[in-house]
C-alpha cells in the first residue's frame, strides 16, 4: 500500500518552474531520500507535502488521502527541521508536547509520551533544559522527539544533519537509520549528500533543475545510474566517465579507449543486450567505470596500460590519478601498488561497467 | 644534599634581576595611570557640566522663595522645605482651578499607559505579520508605515483635529489616546519587524506543522522570545507619549490637558513674583516618570536596541 503519492506534481513561482510534473510513489515503511544539489526543488517539494508551500499543479495523497487543500496540522505528518526550530522559550519537555497541548491531549498521557520519546532518544536528562542549553546534536534528538510523540503517518526530515559536525553526523545518522527500523514509519528526508542518501535510504530520488532524474533503490542507483549526471553525483570520487568508441565483434562486445602516447587501450567483455550492441556498433560512447572496478593487473588478458599521474593515499586505499580517454580518470587501488610517474598495468571489472549515449547522456541498456 | 645546597646560591641574583625588570616596568605602569587619570577627570567634568541643570533643578525646588531671591542660584539651600514639592503637586493654580499637577499627573497615566499597550500590540502584529505572514506588497505596506516615521508633527494638526471632531472624540483623553497609538504605529512596527525578521521561518513552520494557528503562534512562540524588544517598544513609547505637548495642547483643554499642558500653565501663567521653587518642583514631578522607565528597564533597552545586531 503506497503512503505517499505524488503524482505530477508542478510548482512555479510567477514564470519560474521549480518542479516540473514530479511523480514518487512509496510503500507503506519506505525511507525516501530526495537527493540533489541545492535549488534543484527538493526541498520545495518536501514543503509541498508538509503543507508549508502551495502546490501549483497535480497532486499528493497521503494514504489515498488527497492532502493538496489540507492544512499542515491535518495531513498526519511531523517534519523536522535543519535549523531544528526548537522553541526557544519552552523548555525540552514543553517543547516536544507543544503538539499535544494544541490537540488537547490530557497532561497525563502527554507526560507519558514525552517519557517514552525521551527514554528511546536517551535525553530524558536534558527535560527541564532550554534549547539554548543544549548542543546540536542534543538539539536534533529533541526535534526527533518532538516529531516522534506525533505518531504521524509520515515523517518528513529536511537536511537534518547538514547543521552538524563530520563526526557527530555520522552518529546522527545511524541513530536515524536505528529510529526508522524501530518505529516502521514512512520518511521522506532531504539531503545533499549523497552518502547520507546511500546509507539511509529504501528508495532515492535523484533530483535536478525540478525533474527526477531517478527514482531507484540506492544500490541500483549506484550500480546503474539513469545518465551521466546521476552516475557523477553519486559516489565519492564520482565515477569516471570516459569517451570512447564502441566495437563489436560477434559476440563479443568492446570499447576502445584513446591513450595519450600509446596505443588506444581496448576494454573487453562488456555486457550489453544483443539490440543495443547492434545500434551503438561502431559508435562513440561514454564508458562508466566506477573507481573501485579499477585493479593492478598481474597478467590477465584484456589489461590497460596508463601513466600514474598523481597517487593519494586514504589510508584504506589509495586514489592514483592518470589520463585515459582525454579526461582526467581516478582509479581506487590497495594501498602501495602504484607510484606517480610510472607506467601500470591495470584490469577493469567489466560487470558493473556502464555505457551512456554521447548525445543524450542517457544510460544505455 | 649537596645538589640541594648548590642551588641555595641561585635565588640571590634572582631580586637584583627582578629589581632590574622593576624599574624596567615602572615607567610604563605611570604612564598608564596618568591615562586613567586623565580619563576620569574628563569623564567626571562632562557628567559635572551635564548634572549641572539637574543640580540647580533639585536645589532651587528644595529652598522656600525668599532664599532664591535673596542669594545664589546654585548654592546648596539653607532653610530646607519641600513646601515647594507640595504646592506644584497639590495647591498650584493653573487656569482658574488651584488642584495643583495631580489631576493633570492622572490624566497622563490615563493616557499614556492604554497608549502605550495598544500601539505596542498593534506594532507587535503588524510586525509578526510583515514577516511571518507575508503577503503580495508586504514591502510597500511596511515603506508607507515608514514614511509615518517621518511626518512632522505639525503636519497631521489640522487633518487629525478635522478627524476628532467627526468620530466625536475632540477634546477627550480617547481621543488624544487614538492619536498617540496611531501616531506610534510607524514606530512600533518597524521595531518588531525588525526584530521578528531575525527569527527563523523554521520556527513557525515547525508550529504550523504542530498545529499552532495565528494567534497561538504569536503568543506561545513569537512574544515569549521578544522581551527585549517589548521594553524597547514601551520604553519608546512611553517617553514620546509622556512628553508629548503639542498633541496634548491642540487635542485637549481644560481639565482633559495631559501634565506637560499643565506644566506649561503653572510656569507661565503667573501672577506677581515668578515662583521659581514651585517652577522646579512641578518641572520635576512631570519628569520623574520618564526617569524611573529609564531606571527600571534602562538596561533592557539597550539590549534590545543591539538585539539582532550580533548573532547568538
Amino acid at each position: 500500500m503506497s503512503t505517499l503519492e505524488i503524482d505530477r506534481v508542478r510548482k512555479s513561482y510567477g514564470s519560474l518552474e521549480v518542479l516540473k510534473e514530479v511523480s514518487i510513489s512509496i510503500d507503506t515503511g519506505d525511507f525516501l531520500v530526495l537527493l540533489g544539489p541545492s535549488g534543484c526543488g527538493k526541498s520545495t517539494l518536501l514543503n509541498m507535502i508538509a503543507g508549508l508551500e502551495t502546490i501549483s499543479g497535480g497532486e499528493i495523497r497521503i494514504a489515498g488521502r488527497v492532502v493538496n487543500d489540507l492544512s499542515p496540522k491535518d495531513r498526519d505528518i511531523a517534519m523536522v527541521f535543519q535549523s531544528y526550530a526548537l522553541y526557544p522559550t519552552m523548555t525540552v519537555s514543553q517543547n516536544i508536547q507543544f503538539g499535544m497541548k494544541i490537540r488537547g491531549v490530557p497532561k497525563a498521557e502527554r507526560a507519558k509520551a514525552v517519557q517514552a520519546a525521551a527514554d528511546m532518544l536517551q535525553i530524558t536528562h536534558l527535560l527541564e533544559r532550554k534549547p539554548s542549553q543544549l548542543s546540536g546534536g542534543q538539539r536534533q534528538r529533541v526535534a526527533m522527539g518532538r516529531a516522534i510523540v506525533r505518531q504521524p503517518r509520515l515523517f518528513l526530515f529536511d537536511e537534518p544533519l547538514s547543521n552538524l559536525d563530520a563526526k557527530l553526523r555520522v552518529d546522527m545518522r545511524t541513530e536515524i537509520k536505528r529510529l526508522h527500523a524501530r518505529l516502521g514509519t514512512t520518511i521522506v528526508y532531504v539531503t545533499h549528500d549523497q552518502i547520507e542518501a546511500m546509507t539511509l535510504a529504501t528508495r532515492v530520488a535523484v533530483m535536478k533543475g525540478g525533474v527526477v532524474q531517478q527514482l531507484d533503490e540506492p544500490q541500483t542507483v549506484y550500480d546503474r545510474p539513469a545518465n551521466v549526471y546521476v552516475a557523477r553525483f553519486v559516489g565519492s570520487p564520482s565515477m569516471n566517465v570516459i569517451p570512447g568508441t564502441l566495437r563489436v565483434e560477434g559476440d563479443k562486445v568492446m570499447a576502445v579507449i584513446e591513450v595519450q602516447n600509446r596505443p588506444p587501450a581496448t576494454i573487453s567483455g562488456i555486457g550489453l543486450s544483443r539490440d543495443a550492441a547492434a545500434r551503438y556498433a561502431g559508435r562513440p560512447v561514454l564508458v562508466g567505470i566506477r573507481p573501485e572496478l579499477f585493479s593492478v593487473a598481474n597478467g590477465q588478458p584484456g589489461t590497460i596500460t596508463v601513466d600514474i599521474d598523481v597517487v593519494e593515499p586514504t589510508g584504506p586505499d589509495t586514489l592514483a590519478v592518470f589520463q585515459l580517454g582525454g579526461v582526467e580518470v581516478t582509479a581506487r587501488l590497495p594501498p602501495k601498488q602504484v607510484e606517480a610517474g610510472t607506467a601500470t598495468m591495470l584490469a577493469v571489472d567489466t560487470s558493473k561497467l556502464v555505457l551512456f549515449d554521447p548525445a543524450t547522456e542517457n544510460l544505455i541498456k | 644534599m649537596a645538589e640541594a645546597i648548590s642551588t641555595l646560591p641561585s635565588p640571590s641574583p634572582a631580586p637584583g634581576s627582578g629589581r632590574v625588570t622593576k624599574t624596567d616596568e615602572t615607567p610604563r605602569y605611570n604612564r598608564a595611570w596618568i591615562g586613567r587619570l586623565f580619563i576620569y577627570a574628563t569623564l567626571i567634568a562632562m557628567a559635572a557640566a551635564y548634572l549641572m541643570p539637574l543640580w540647580v533643578m533639585v536645589t532651587t525646588s528644595l529652598k522656600p522663595l525668599e532664599e532664591i531671591y535673596g542669594g545664589s542660584f546654585i548654592g546648596f539651600p539653607q532653610n530646607f522645605t519641600l513646601d515647594a514639592w507640595r504646592v506644584a503637586w497639590s495647591q498650584a493654580c493653573i487656569g482658574t482651578e488651584c488642584t495643583g499637577l495631580k489631576p493633570y499627573f492622572v490624566n497622563s497615566l490615563l493616557i499614556v499607559i492604554p497608549a502605550v499597550v495598544l500601539s505596542t500590540g498593534i506594532g507587535a502584529i503588524n510586525g509578526y505579520i510583515l514577516t511571518k505572514w507575508r503577503f503580495p506588497g508586504a514591502n510597500l505596506v511596511f515603506g508607507l508605515l515608514l514614511f509615518g516615521c517621518f511626518l512632522p508633527y505639525q503636519a497631521i494638526l489640522i487633518p487629525m483635529a478635522r478627524t476628532l471632531s467627526l468620530i466625536g472624540l475632540a477634546g477627550s483623553i480617547p481621543g488624544l489616546i487614538l492619536v498617540h497609538v496611531s501616531y506610534g504605529i510607524c514606530f512600533t512596527t518597524l521595531f518588531f519587524r525588525n526584530y521578528f525578521v531575525t527569527l527563523p521561518d523554521d520556527l513557525t513552520k515547525a508550529a504550523l506543522v504542530d498545529g499552532a494557528g495565528f494567534f497561538r503562534i504569536f503568543w506561545s512562540i513569537i512574544l515569549p522570545t521578544s522581551i527585549p524588544i517589548i521594553v524597547v517598544s514601551c520604553i519608546w513609547q512611553f517617553t514620546q507619549i509622556w512628553n508629548d505637548f503639542l498633541f496634548g495642547v491642540s487635542f485637549t483643554s481644560g481639565a482633559h490637558s495631559p501634565i506637560t499642558v499643565a506644566l506649561n500653565n503653572i510656569v507661565n501663567v503667573t501672577t506677581g513674583r515668578k515662583q521659581y521653587n514651585i517652577d522646579m518642583a512641578a518641572a520635576m514631578i512631570a519628569g520623574i516618570p520618564t526617569l524611573l522607565v529609564y531606571i527600571v528597564a534602562g538596561r533592557y533597552f539597550v539590549r534590545g536596541l543591539t538585539a539582532g545586531a550580533v548573532k547568538g
